[in-house]
């Protein structure tokens, strides 16, 4: 199966081993990955800050770049939600680009739930020896419903022993904007956050959303906590034969 | 009310700071939310419950202006007068106006949110009347001087300690901390003002328009009293409350109590249906209905956020916040907090004066999952972010640099090349800016983030690794 890799900007610019990573284990799980060129982003920070016609001119731009895909896999919750969920809502008044958004957004995927329920794949050979805990992102839980589909993949990894945190699915506290615009609660839910996460003692925090990583994991480095922080692709990524 | 929601960043800090308020609002999460959460992991079917509730209002809603006719017609018949106020001053002037003719000196209310929306009290008072909050946490605030910070618990927000010494200094009683006493005292003192008032001022939880009654929600018999005690009882409803049917009632019955308080049924129950009938023993002698527009004929107008008024003000989505179980209600500046106090505020005040508090979300859609009528509260806060930034009627007036930076990062986002070029150059300076993952600089409010967390350094883009990954691909292994 042909699968169209999208890479989200954050991960794009700030992160691109987890591009990287996210290529090798859809390769691993017998896809034939390639990279859209001319891609941006889902512009899902100008949906959320109000300004949608601004929005609407990046989701055109998203759809002619993906649309001859067979699927598009993305390592992020939140930018999958955007287009599947949100882009129809966006074009609500245009027939043409609603169809034309509903119909590629069919074709989407956020990546653990394409692993597991697309490619049927849950064990990627992945080897690494520690002590994990999952984070549910609300753009990757809520908004997707995805849940069991990383916890299957990760207890296939060897030598990983996955703990779950107390609130699991309460909001990391970055929120997009939110976190700029409201520094002092957003530190606030992500101090809690981390909390929850110490108390596991854990040595790994994962994620399948990117933007909870760079909030909880930013902060994780900043108070000097040895807990590392990975998107799920990266340690799925590694060891494998 | 006065509105001070554009104070919502710095009270919120202040909130964040009050350690004891930070102690309170952490036991809302064991007081409410988790009560909820078992009340409907016991029902058969709590998804098709609360399709059921949503159905209801939407159909309600569909049919408001005949409802309200058939409830008008139904409290006359009744024995009833019904009042109809477009806004809050109208219908204080009504109240007002009925105190007034009928020689009301003491007045004695039920738990009322609407009558907070309308500031009542105040209006009351102006006029030399007596008004006395029944309800123990509305009681707790009416003499704090303060407004609810929460739609079920007007007085979360404080502990016992607080409240201890609260009745020590307002009532003149010894101190005293067992939740018992502190109960006795406030008993006592309404006790008295039940027997002398001449007024029962109440909301209604709904109102059902075939049998023309309002259904009234409680656990402390203060409501009731304050409905039967007094010769005249007023009933204030926001217009959206009306159900058609008893058999709607059932349902809503159903979904309240368990969502607000994880109570199968309240403890007390009441459907009024107008005022003592003859041969009846007790109950008023008149009963007055106003519905209150205030804003939400507007609202229903409005396709988008029409499922605003669906809301049957239980506070759930309060209580599973992150947001609000950080800063309290009183951060929200107004009657109503919480998600849906963020969306309700900016559509029931001038929308400038609640910009902020649609904004004032992570979006995480807690709220969503937990609301008895599945208010789609997560998409209301984007509607409204969408009308306070675009359309001119709302004049949101958001941070301009915020509007300006998604407006550029938009416009570059359709052209490849440039945004390219654009980060190619944000990463060589980030080069002269950041050594080993820390930043000498960052621009505001980018510099606020980084002072607790860690900012990433700009990396050589994926889109320039993509090669030499393409290759490894072919190759079969990935080098690991």
């Amino acid at each position: 199966m042909k699968v169209a890799l999208f890479v989200p900007c954050i991960v794009q610019d700030f992160h691109p081993q987890v591009a990287e990573a996210t290529a090798m284990v859809l390769a691993r799980a017998g896809m034939d990955v390639s990279y859209p060129k001319g891609q941006t982003c889902c512009g899902q920070l100008q949906y959320k800050s109000g300004n949608w016609k601004s929005a609407r001119k990046v989701a055109r731009h998203f759809i002619e770049v993906f649309q001859d895909s067979e699927a598009v896999v993305a390592p992020s919750g939140s930018c999958v939600s955007m287009v599947r969920k949100y882009y129809p809502e966006l074009f609500r008044d245009k027939a043409h680009w609603r169809d034309r958004a509903q119909e590629l957004g069919k074709r989407v995927f956020e990546l653990t739930e394409f692993l597991v329920q697309v490619a049927q794949v849950e064990d990627l050979g992945a080897k690494w020896e520690a002590k994990a805990v999952y984070h549910d992102s609300c753009q990757v839980y809520r908004a997707l419903g995805i849940h069991k589909e990383p916890r299957v993949l990760l207890s296939r990894v060897r030598g990983l022993e996955l703990v779950e945190m107390d609130q699991a699915d309460v909001c990391c506290g970055f929120g997009g904007s939110f976190s700029l615009q409201f520094p002092a609660v957003s530190e606030a839910m992500v101090a809690e956050k981390v909390s929850h996460i110490l108390a596991t003692g854990a040595e790994l925090l994962v994620s399948a959303e990117i933007s909870c990583l760079m909030n909880i994991g930013g902060y994780l480095r900043k108070q000097g906590h040895r807990v590392e922080a990975l998107h799920i692709a990266e340690l799925l990524a590694r060891g494998g034969e | 009310m006065l509105v001070r929601s554009l104070e919502f960043k710095q009270r919120a800090q202040e909130a964040l700071q009050d350690e004891r308020l930070q102690r309170n609002l952490e036991r809302i999460g064991v007081r409410f939310k988790l009560g909820r959460d078992l009340a409907f992991a016991a029902l058969e079917d709590p998804e098709g419950l609360r399709n059921l509730g949503r159905a209801i209002k939407e159909r309600s809603l569909a049919n408001l202006p005949l409802l309200l006719e058939t409830l008008e017609a139904r409290v006359k018949e009744a024995g009833g007068v019904v009042h109809w106020a477009r806004n809050a001053k109208e219908a204080c002037t009504i109240v007002c106006d009925l105190a007034r003719e009928r020689g009301v000196r003491t007045v004695v209310k039920g738990k009322s949110m609407v009558t907070e929306e309308i500031a009542l009290n105040q209006a009351l008072q102006a006029q030399g009347v007596e008004v006395w909050e029944t309800d123990l946490g509305e009681f707790i605030i009416q003499l704090a001087g303060e407004p609810p910070s929460h739609i079920i618990g007007p007085a979360v927000h404080k502990s016992k300690d607080q409240i201890a010494e609260l009745f020590a200094e307002k009532l003149g009683v010894e101190r005293v901390e067992a939740p018992e006493e502190l109960t006795r005292i406030a008993r006592e003192k309404l006790r008295e003002k039940f027997l002398g008032a001449d007024m029962g001022i109440t909301g209604a939880n709904a109102a059902v328009a075939e049998t023309g009654s309002i259904v009234l929600l409680e656990n402390e018999g203060n409501i009731r009293l304050s409905v039967t005690l007094p010769r005249i009882h007023v009933a204030l409803v926001g217009i959206e409350k009306v159900i058609p049917t008893l058999d709607d009632l059932a349902v809503i019955l159903a979904l309240l109590p368990r969502s607000a308080t994880g109570q199968k049924l309240s403890s007390y129950t009441s459907i009024i249906t107008g005022p003592r009938r003859p041969g009846e023993l007790d109950g008023p002698e008149e009963f007055h209905l106003i519905l209150l527009d205030n804003g939400r004929s507007r609202i229903l107008a409005d396709p988008d956020r029409r499922q605003s008024l669906f809301c049957l003000r239980c506070g759930s989505c309060l209580n599973v916040c992150p947001v609000y179980r950080k800063v309290g209600g009183h951060s929200y500046g107004w009657v109503y907090s919480g998600p849906i106090g963020a969306v309700l505020t900016p559509q029931l005040v001038p929308p400038r004066l609640a910009r902020d508090l649609p904004f004032a979300s992570t979006l995480c859609g807690a709220c969503a999952e937990v609301c008895p009528v599945k208010i789609e509260l997560p998409k209301l806060l984007l509607t409204m972010r969408q009308r306070l930034t675009e359309d001119p009627n709302f004049d949101g007036g958001i941070p301009l640099m915020m509007r300006l930076a998604a407006r550029a990062h938009g416009w570059l986002l359709t052209r490849p090349a440039l945004y390219r070029l654009a980060m190619d150059g944000a990463r060589l300076a980030s080069r002269f800016l950041a050594r080993d993952g820390r930043w000498s600089w960052l621009p505001p409010p980018v510099s606020r983030w980084a002072s607790k967390r860690q900012v990433p350094s700009l990396a050589r883009p994926f889109s320039r690794v993509w090669p030499s990954v393409q290759r490894k691909l072919m190759q079969g292994g990935d080098g690991s």
